[in-house]
C-alpha cells in the first residue's frame, strides 16, 4: 500500500505545524503517521446511518447544568511583572522579538 | 508499616486526634522517597541508567513547602480549627497541572523553564482542605503515552512491582508514587486512559470523573472534550475523600459542570445486593495492529486478566450483585481509531500556544525573523510525541474537504456513546448500573519493549478509551497478579456522574477480598525499606 503521508505532504504538514525538522526525523516521524493512519482507516469501515450526528462532547451539557456565564468584571494579575519575566527577552515591560515578516496580501 | 504507608483517611484521623503531627508524617513521607526515588527527573540525567531499582517518580520535590504547609495544619490543629478533611496528607501533583512557584514542566524541553504564576483548581482545592503538596511527578511529555518513557525528563518512572517495567502512563509518576508510599494520594489525568491504565499497571486505585465533574482549570491542555482529573491513590475510601475535596463546580472552567457533588463517602459501604454489574464480549477482544504492517487482528485478552474480571465478577454475586452477561458494546473496538483523530485535532490545537515568544523555551539560535524562531524553538521544545500529534492534527484538518476524517470521527464518537446508553438504559434490555472490563489489554511491559511504535503505544489504552469518548467516569481497582507477578487491575463503568456509586462497588470488592492473599502482596522496591 503507497503512503498516505508523501515526503512531499510531509512538507507541508510541518510548514503548517511549524516545526524545522532534520531528515532523519522527519522520515521516523512520516512512518510513524502513516502507520497511524492504518488504524484511522478503520473508521470508514463503520457503517454509518445519515441519522448518525456529530458528537463533540461525550456527557451532554444541558443549559441546567452548564455554569452561568460569569460577569464582565476586570481582574487584573496584582503582578504582571511575574508574567512578563518568563518571556524569554523583554524590554521595559514589551515582550521581545525577531523581525515580523510582512506578507504583502 | 510506617506513617507513610497509611491510608489518607486514617492519617486525618490521627492527625485531628493529635496522635502524629502532619509534619511527623511528611517526614516519614520524605524518608520513603529519599529512600526509592533516586534521580529525579531531568533533562540532563543519563546516569538515572545507573539506578534501575529506583522509582523516579519525582521532577520536583518541593520539601521546603511541603513543610510549611504541614506545620500550619499542626497550629491550627493547636489553636483548635478544623484544617480539613484532608488535614496534614501528603499528596503528589502530575507536573501537567499549574502549581504557583513551582516548576510546571509538563515533561517537556518547551515548558522546562516555566514557573506557574496561578495554582490550577484541583490541586488548590486539596491544599484548601489541608492536604501537603510533596511536589510535582514525571509523565510522559504533555500526556501523549502510555508508559511515561516520553518524558523529556530522565529517568522516567519505573513500577515499584518491578523496575525493570514501565508505570504505564500518562500519570505514571502517580501511580508509582502512591504504590511506593511516596503520598497516599495523587492527582492525576486520563485523557484516553492515563489515570486508569497505569493504576492498574501499578496495583493502586484511579478514577477518572465524569468529563465536567472536576475543573481542568490550570491543567496544561491535552484534549479539551476528554481531559478528565482525578484521584489516584491505595483504597477506594481514600479516592473518595479526595474526589470530594477536588469536585464541582468552579467559575474558572466552563465545562464543569454545574451539579451539587454527591456525599461521596456517606453511602460507600452500602450494600450492593441488586446491582446490575453487565460483562461484555467486546471487553475480552482485544485488537493488535498487524506485526507484518498490514491491517489489525482481534485475540482474545490474556487468560490471567480475563480471568481476574470473571473473578471479580463472582465476589460481586457472592454480594448479591446481578451479574449481566453478553451485554453488547460492538463500537468498542473503534475507540482507538476515533482517538488518533480526535485528540490530534484538540492536541495540535492546544500545542500552538508554544511559540517561544510568552514563556517556555526559545532557541538561541541566530534567526532571520520571527517564522523562522518559531519553527526553531518549536523543533527543539517538542519531543518526538508532540510532534507526532500535531502532524497528525494537521493533516487530519487539512483532509477534512477531501476525507471528512474529523467528522467522521465524531460520528463514531456518537455510537461508541449509544452502545454505553443502551448498557445503562434504566428502561432498557440491560439496565446496568455499571459494566465490569479489565482496564488493561496486558500487565506492565518492560522498559523499552513499545516506545517508537506510536501506533502499538495508543493501542495499550484500547479498553479505557470508549469511556473519554462517551464522557462517563471508570474506575480501576487492583484484582491480583498474572504469572510475573505483576498486578491486573480491573474497571468499572458507570453512567454520567455515578461516580458515588462506582466508588460504592469498589469498596465492596474491596473488603470482600481483603483477607485474601494477593492483597498481602508490597512492591518489591520496598523490600528492605519499609521495616
Amino acid at each position: 500500500m503507497s503512503d498516505d503521508i508523501t515526503p512531499e505532504l510531509f512538507t507541508h504538514l510541518a510548514r503548517l505545524a511549524a516545526l524545522e525538522l532534520e531528515a532523519q526525523e522527519g522520515e521516523y516521524l512520516r512512518h510513524q503517521l502513516n502507520n497511524q493512519l492504518k488504524a484511522i482507516h478503520e473508521l470508514e469501515a463503520i457503517p454509518l446511518d445519515e441519522a448518525v450526528s456529530a458528537t463533540s462532547h461525550g456527557v451532554t451539557f444541558p443549559p441546567e447544568i452548564a455554569p452561568p456565564i460569569r460577569d464582565d468584571v476586570l481582574a487584573p494579575y496584582p503582578h504582571p511583572e511575574e508574567i512578563i519575566a518568563q518571556a524569554p527577552e523583554s524590554e521595559d515591560g514589551y515582550i521581545v522579538v525577531p523581525d515580523i515578516p510582512h506578507t504583502e496580501l | 508499616m510506617q506513617l507513610c504507608d497509611l491510608p489518607a483517611y486514617q492519617l486525618v484521623e490521627m492527625i485531628k486526634r493529635r496522635q502524629v503531627s502532619a509534619v511527623e508524617v511528611l517526614e516519614s513521607t520524605l524518608q520513603r522517597i529519599q529512600a526509592v526515588d533516586g534521580l529525579p527527573g531531568s533533562l540532563a540525567a543519563e546516569g538515572g541508567a545507573l539506578e534501575t531499582d529506583k522509582v523516579h517518580a519525582f521532577i520536583t520535590l518541593t520539601a521546603e513547602r511541603a513543610r510549611r504547609q504541614a506545620e500550619q495544619v499542626d497550629e491550627a490543629i493547636r489553636a483548635g480549627e478544623d484544617p480539613g478533611p484532608l488535614a496534614g496528607v501528603p499528596f503528589t501533583v502530575k507536573d501537567i497541572f499549574c502549581v504557583r512557584d513551582t516548576p510546571s514542566t509538563a515533561g517537556s524541553r518547551i515548558l522546562a523553564n516555566f514557573v506557574a504564576p496561578y495554582t490550577a483548581t484541583p490541586v488548590a482545592r486539596m491544599e484548601a482542605a489541608g492536604g501537603v503538596m510533596l511536589g510535582k511527578v514525571n509523565l510522559d511529555e504533555f500526556t501523549y503515552g502510555s508508559s511515561s518513557e516520553s518524558s523529556a525528563f530522565q529517568p522516567s518512572p519505573r513500577n515499584p512491582w518491578d523496575t525493570s517495567r514501565v508505570p504505564g502512563g500518562s500519570s505514571g509518576g502517580c501511580t508509582a508514587a502512591v504504590a511506593a508510599g511516596e503520598g497516599p494520594l495523587s492527582l492525576g489525568t486520563d485523557t484516553a486512559g492515563s489515570i486508569r491504565q497505569p493504576a492498574a499497571f501499578c496495583g493502586v486505585v484511579g478514577m477518572k470523573p465524569t468529563y465536567g465533574r472536576v475543573s481542568r482549570y490550570g491543567l496544561i491542555a491535552f484534549g479539551s472534550s476528554l481531559d478528565c482529573p482525578g484521584p489516584v491513590a491505595h483504597q477506594v475510601r481514600d479516592a473518595a475523600l479526595m474526589l470530594q475535596a477536588i469536585a464541582g463546580r468552579d467559575p474558572r472552567d466552563a465545562t464543569a459542570a454545574n451539579i451539587p457533588v454527591e456525599d461521596y463517602l456517606a453511602r460507600l459501604e452500602e450494600e450492593v445486593r441488586g446491582l446490575r454489574i453487565g460483562l461484555s464480549p467486546d471487553y475480552f477482544r482485544i485488537t493488535y495492529p498487524d506485526p507484518q504492517g498490514e491491517g489489525f487482528r482481534q485475540e482474545p485478552l490474556p487468560a490471567a486478566i480475563s480471568d481476574a474480571v470473571m473473578r471479580a465478577a463472582g465476589r460481586l454475586a457472592e454480594l448479591g450483585a446481578d451479574i449481566v452477561e453478553d451485554v453488547p458494546m460492538p463500537h468498542t473496538r473503534f475507540g482507538i481509531p476515533a482517538y488518533f483523530v480526535i485528540s490530534r485535532v484538540e492536541a495540535a490545537s492546544n500545542l500552538h500556544r508554544y511559540d517561544g515568544v510568552k514563556y517556555g523555551y526559545r532557541t538561541p539560535d541566530y534567526v532571520d525573523d520571527l517564522n523562522e524562531m518559531y519553527r526553531r524553538t518549536r523543533a527543539q521544545g517538542f519531543g518526538p510525541q508532540p510532534k507526532l500529534r500535531i502532524l497528525m492534527g494537521m493533516y487530519v484538518s487539512a483532509a477534512q474537504y477531501s476525507q471528512q476524517y474529523y467528522t467522521l470521527a465524531l460520528r463514531v464518537r456518537t455510537l461508541i456513546r449509544g452502545d454505553f446508553e443502551a448498557a445503562f438504559d434504566p428502561a432498557g434490555r440491560y439496565r446496568l448500573h455499571a459494566l465490569l472490563t479489565p482496564t488493561t489489554p496486558t500487565t506492565a511491559f518492560p522498559i523499552g519493549d513499545v516506545y517508537g511504535d506510536s501506533v502499538l503505544m495508543q493501542y495499550a489504552d484500547q479498553l479505557t478509551v470508549p469511556a473519554n469518548h462517551a464522557g462517563i467516569p471508570g474506575i480501576s481497582l487492583p484484582a491480583g497478579f498474572d504469572e510475573a507477578g505483576l498486578p491486573i487491575g480491573v474497571q468499572l463503568l458507570g453512567p454520567d456522574f455515578s461516580e458515588a456509586l462506582l466508588l460504592r462497588l469498589g469498596r465492596a470488592f474491596e473488603m470482600v477480598t481483603a483477607e485474601d492473599a494477593w492483597r498481602q502482596r508490597q512492591p518489591p522496591v520496598l523490600n528492605g525499606v519499609r521495616g
